[in-house]
């Protein structure tokens, strides 16, 4: 049971990673691309290692703080690169609706200088 | 806050990450575990806790373990929308950055929500500036403030504001 269990979590976070590197694929500009990058591969890296952690009981605490870790920092990780490419100027895809960080000079001041 | 109680608080969390490492209830490597989690919460407890041992509170333990199975199934479902999204052949994504204010005080507050926000459905935050957050949404409903404060940190700024602040 156990193993069943663990090798469906495996399979299901290699699908999701496999739906992220296809979303940065087929995503238009950077900020789209992050968003599939950092949703599918935290699930993606967190269902794989408890996973692995069902197979190997042993390991499971061990997989538990590796995804306790990944949940911590992945998001942080993808907002700073976010935010680094907003303010060295990189641009949204045309047929995006609205750009409200026009509106705070800390957002562009760095591209004025 | 009292120093005492911080400093229990920082040992404490250590201790139990230093079992869930070894995963051994062995009494030498328990002891070992012991002495140094003490030693590096002397160093350590100024600038890891604020609040120290009232952060186990029964109110706050208790809506914490209500917050964490809402946040993990917001995190399935903003996995398969994405999925929905990558998959569907015309990629019906509407995209931009939206401005939304937050309610949150404390810098750990802020830096829980913004994660939070990350891991949820089609949202993405730039930047925290003081109370205003810019947020990546890919599926832009409504480009008005207090619509979208609504819409995307409103139920988890309900959530944490209780077992955080």
């Amino acid at each position: 049971m156990l193993t069943a269990i663990g090798w469906f979590l495996i399979y299901f976070g290699a699908f999701f990673l496999f739906l992220g590197a296809l979303g940065i694929m087929r995503f238009p500009d950077v900020y789209n691309r992050l968003q599939a990058g950092t949703k599918c591969t935290t699930l993606g890296a967190l269902s794989t290692s408890i996973g692995v952690g069902f197979l190997h009981p042993a390991w499971l605490p061990k997989t538990f703080i590796i995804a306790l870790f990944i949940l911590l920092t992945n998001p942080i990780s993808s907002h700073a690169l976010g935010r680094a490419s907003y303010r060295s100027g990189v641009k949204l895809w045309e047929k995006s609706v609205v750009d409200k960080c026009k509106e705070f000079k800390e957002c562009v001041e760095e591209e004025n200088e | 806050m009292g120093k005492l109680s911080r400093f229990i608080f920082t040992s404490l969390v250590l201790f139990i990450l230093w079992l869930f490492l070894t995963s051994t209830f062995r009494s030498q490597e328990v002891l070992i575990g012991l002495i140094f989690s003490l030693v590096i919460a002397l160093f350590t407890y100024n600038s890891f806790t604020e609040k120290g041992l009232r952060n186990l509170s029964p109110r706050k333990v208790f809506c914490a373990f209500l917050y964490l199975p809402y946040f993990f199934w917001q995190m399935i479902k903003a996995n398969f929308d994405v999925a929905y999204r990558v998959l569907h052949p015309k990629m019906p994504i509407r995209p931009g950055i939206v401005h939304v204010k937050t309610k949150m005080k404390t810098d750990l507050g802020k830096l829980v929500v913004a994660n939070s926000i990350t891991l949820t459905p089609g949202t993405l935050t730039l930047d925290v500036i003081d109370d205003n957050m810019l947020i990546h949404w890919i599926n832009v409903k409504t480009d008005d403030v207090e619509k979208a404060s609504e819409e995307i940190p409103g139920v988890f700024e309900k959530c944490l504001k209780e077992f955080l602040e």
